[in-house]
């Protein structure tokens, strides 16, 4: 199995793009990694594209095509795909390309992930989402998506006294990262009260713990690590890629307060890179909603289980701190475009490792990992990228 | 129209039907035709049976951001319930006031509207759970 | 062979609204309403609940304190005004949810308020010519008034379920009478959501006729007087009727008082008398007898003469809740939760 490196990053701003169709975003993000690798369309061998539900966000189906279509390398035939596992999605796609090269199948891929969330209104938005979860078995008696994550929260409260505060404490903390990237769709600080007060969505959780509906795409272009250094002085490695499954239903599990899934696939990523989660310097992990930052950073390894509420209350995962989680501002204040997402936490790693990070930079940076869900846990991927 | 994709599971969701796997005793429920510890060494062995319908609160929610077929009842308590088989399900709970809910609370399966295709389509019934003990009458309205 | 009940089963919402609470609405005396007519307050169905999830509970009560197999079930029926679809019956849910399918027979019924013990009737005779080895008739409503109407301080919701057999009985019934007219006291045309009646004519032209016919017919027909019952039960509708007809009859305030239950969860329609004689039964004794008529507007009754038999001793009751229990869970409610539970508040079609 040969290496496989990130050459080039290309990302749109994450909001309410009322102007922007999925079609436009989809290019302008692959088109700027292609910019940034300094790669020509010509020299592309496939397309991998992350979406969650374009079918019913905006009727279309069968969007590898049209984003090759519209990107101008279905002249030349390239075969595109297009990667489906809810909200990692774009993880899945990553990780679909880097099979592709490491196997020797493709030199040079682009992967990209987008979604178009606002062309319907919000109702509509939040029962797509809950196909995330078992439709025939959760979602149709009424347990809304974020409702399954309330019951994680409250069983977290009940199994090791994480408290709400701790939980909201982590929407805090990914404002502040997001208050210093020029791309989040949210700005702006925001206090405990503030996310304590937010309108209950699902008790105990409230507006404020659940990342927003955003439009957005995000794009890499990787390349086998011997190519790499044709394009770039300092490649991007991708140490590790892992990938696990687990029960579509969270009522299927032996334990709700943890994703086995995600806990499956850090080991095998960890062994795959050779190192452990104490060398990690910065995540991106999946907080759709807060109690999921608090469950990551636990299955992930960064602190034992049940202590995640307190290490997000000491800091210990702020910016400066011990490992720094979501220094893009995270799916909450980042934004989160549902198959956009797990390519966009590749694009911070890439700026973070690179150097290029401006005010959210983590100093000395070598080792970064992103975490991407779907469902309630159902799929879990994890990427370990470092300095070649 | 989803007819036949409610009318399929009507028996499950009316009965609790669970299947038992004649290989290792482990209880699935929706049923299965598979054991998920056993595969196929549990094929042609699995039992359907019903579950008692008691069981107990595990986790629970309020749910105040519906979707619209939802519209009248919300907000409205959705939980996750352990049944003394020792299986895990998802559903609503009905005649309870949020605040007396607790994890650990003792309930029962009971057969309620979940849901109807607009005021002209198909009415799917299926499981609520409500608490085992009678409640003590609540005298003044909310 | 003899015929009758083996084994029954009820359930009543718990949701509750109180006469005053629907004057205050409309600008009436709702506390003179409820003194007229011996009415305190009604049971309304939550907007998760309607006929047939409330058919479903009372059978499944009904099942809970026999140990009849549901297999040997060959006949169904519920009987309702408020049946959820115009066209598909309840009774098929019904027999699903309390595992008899597929083989039996199940029809839906509507004769107003006395369309479940038509079934009984039609059990009876099944059971009795050996076509049937058991049968189950269901009475159950969640009938609406018009609002503002004097029909909406007693309209509710409640229903009670009657295995039907001749084996294993807890009560025989010794004979029915039935006594029908074309009387149009109270009607609803395909369509319309709430009900129409004629007013003053609802009472002697229609209730009080019949009621007294059928009455009077059964007792020639059993040779009997009303002091040979140790209950009586008659159809409903208010507090009042059944008390002045029974009075009319000479049957005494004690003899009804355990059965008249529209007092605290108003008129059930299909349920009241399914729902009051299962209120005798919760407290009956072997050996009590028991006089039943109940009353369908359109117009017609339906009598009963029971005996309760030795078996009830052993009857295990306490498997499912009793009327005195169902009556007593409740939760208070106001008119603009009434209201939107009853679907009187107009919504918005489809999504956004």
């Amino acid at each position: 199995m040969r290496e496989v490196a990130v050459i080039g990053i290309g990302i749109t701003k994450f909001g309410e793009l009322w102007d922007s169709s999925f079609r436009e975003m989809g290019i302008m993000a692959g088109l700027a990694a292609l910019a940034d690798a300094k790669v020509s369309s010509e020299e592309v061998d496939a397309i991998y594209v992350g979406n969650m539900s374009a079918g019913r966000y905006i009727e279309q189906e069968h969007v590898a095509a049209l984003i090759a279509d519209y990107s101008g390398l279905a002249r030349d035939h390239i075969p595109a795909t297009r990667v489906e596992a809810a909200g990692a999605s774009g993880g899945l796609a990553m990780r679909q390309a880097y099979l592709a090269i490491a196997s020797g199948m493709h030199d040079m891929v682009v992967v990209g992930g987008a979604e178009k969330m606002t062309d319907v209104g919000d109702s509509e938005s939040n029962a797509i989402q809950s196909s995330a979860a078992d439709q025939q078995w959760e979602s149709v008696f009424g347990a809304t998506f974020p409702s399954l994550h309330a019951m994680i929260a409250r069983r977290h409260m009940f199994q090791y006294g994480t408290t709400r505060e701790q939980i909201a404490q982590v929407a805090v903390k990914n404002h502040l990262h997001g208050s210093l990237n020029p791309n989040a769709q949210f700005q702006r600080e925001i206090d405990l009260k503030t996310v304590l007060r937010s309108p209950p969505v699902a008790e105990p959780l409230g507006l404020f713990d659940c990342a927003p509906n955003s439009d957005g795409a995000a794009a890499v272009v990787l390349c086998s690590l011997d190519k790499a250094r044709r394009y770039a002085e300092a490649p991007i490695k991708i140490l590790a890629s892992a990938q696990a499954s687990d029960t579509l239903a969270l009522h299927s599990r032996a334990d709700i307060c943890t994703f086995e899934a995600t806990r499956f696939a850090a080991r095998k990523a960890f062994k795959q890179a050779n190192i452990g989660p104490q060398d990690i310097h910065l995540a991106e992990v999946h907080d759709n909603f807060t109690i999921s930052e608090i469950l990551a950073i636990e299955d992930l390894g960064f602190f034992t289980k049940g202590q995640g509420g307190k290490a997000v209350e000491d800091g210990l995962t702020k910016l400066g701190g011990q490992v720094a989680v979501n220094t893009s501002g995270g799916l909450k204040a980042r934004g989160d475009p549902i198959g956009a997402t797990g390519v966009a936490q590749i694009v911070e790693l890439v700026q973070q490792l690179r150097g290029q990070a401006g005010k959210r930079q983590v100093q000395g940076a070598r080792y970064a990992l992103a975490q991407n869900v779907g469902g309630t846990g159902a799929t879990a991927i994890v990427h370990i990228l470092g300095v070649a | 129209m989803t007819t036949a994709r409610f009318w399929r599971d009507n028996a499950t969701r009316y009965n609790l039907m669970a299947t038992r796997c004649g290989s290792c005793g482990k209880v699935s429920f929706p049923p299965r035709h598979v054991c998920p510890i056993c595969h196929r060494r549990s094929l042609g062995k699995m039992e359907m049976f019903r579950l008692s319908g008691k069981g107990e609160v595990y986790s629970f929610s309020l749910v105040h951001d519906a979707p619209a077929a939802f519209e009248l009842q919300k907000p409205y308590i959705v939980a996750m319930i352990k049944m003394d088989e020792g299986v895990m399900m998802t559903a609503q709970l009905s005649d309870c006031e949020y605040p007396e809910v607790k994890i650990g609370m003792r309930v029962k399966a009971t057969l309620r509207k979940i849901g109807e295709e607009g005021t002209g389509g198909v009415i799917h019934y299926g499981y609520k759970f409500m608490p085992e003990r009678i409640a003590p009458p609540v005298e003044t309205p909310l | 062979m003899s015929v009758g009940i083996v084994s029954y089963g009820a359930y009543v919402p718990r949701f509750r609204i109180v006469p005053p609470e629907i004057g205050r609405v409309w600008g009436s005396d709702g506390e003179a309403m409820s003194k007229g007519l011996m009415i305190f307050s009604k049971s309304v169905p939550g907007p998760d609940e309607d006929v047939i999830t409330i058919s479903v509970e009372a059978a499944r009560n009904m099942m809970r304190r026999t140990s009849t197999s549901p297999k040997d079930i060959g006949a169904l029926y519920v009987g309702s005004e408020s049946h959820p679809y115009a066209v598909k019956p309840s009774g098929t849910i019904v027999a699903e949810a309390i595992e008899a399918s597929p083989h039996l027979t199940v029809a839906d019924l509507e004769f107003a308020c006395k369309a479940g013990t038509a079934g009984i009737q039609m059990c009876m005779g099944l059971v009795g010519s050996g076509m049937v080895k058991y049968g189950v008739a269901i009475g159950a409503d969640t009938s609406q008034g018009a609002p503002g109407d004097p029909l909406e301080y007693s309209a509710s919701a409640g229903g009670a379920a009657y295995l039907i057999g001749s084996q294993d009985l807890i009560a025989t019934i010794n004979g029915t009478y039935s006594y029908t007219t074309d009387t149009p006291d109270f009607w609803r045309r395909e369509g319309q959501p709430y009900p129409s009646h004629g007013g003053r004519f609802t009472g002697e032209p229609a209730y009080f006729k019949h009621v007294s016919a059928c009455a009077k017919g059964m007792m020639e027909r059993m040779g009997t007087k009303p002091s040979d019952y140790d209950f009586a039960v008659f159809h409903q509708p208010n507090g009042k009727f059944p008390t002045r007809v029974a009075k009319m009859l000479g049957f005494t305030d004690q003899q009804i008082e355990v059965g008249l239950i529209t007092p605290h969860i108003g008129n059930t329609y299909s349920g009241a008398v399914p729902l009051g004689l299962a209120a005798i039964l919760d407290v009956a004794n072997p050996g009590d007898r028991i006089f039943a008529v109940a009353y369908g507007s359109g117009a017609g009754c339906d009598g009963f003469d029971i005996t309760v038999t030795e078996n009830i001793a052993h009857y295990n009751r306490d498997a499912a809740p009793t009327i005195k229990q169902l009556i007593e869970r409740k939760k208070m409610i106001d008119y603009a939760t009434y209201a939107k539970y009853r679907g009187k508040i107009l919504m918005k079609e489809g999504g956004e």
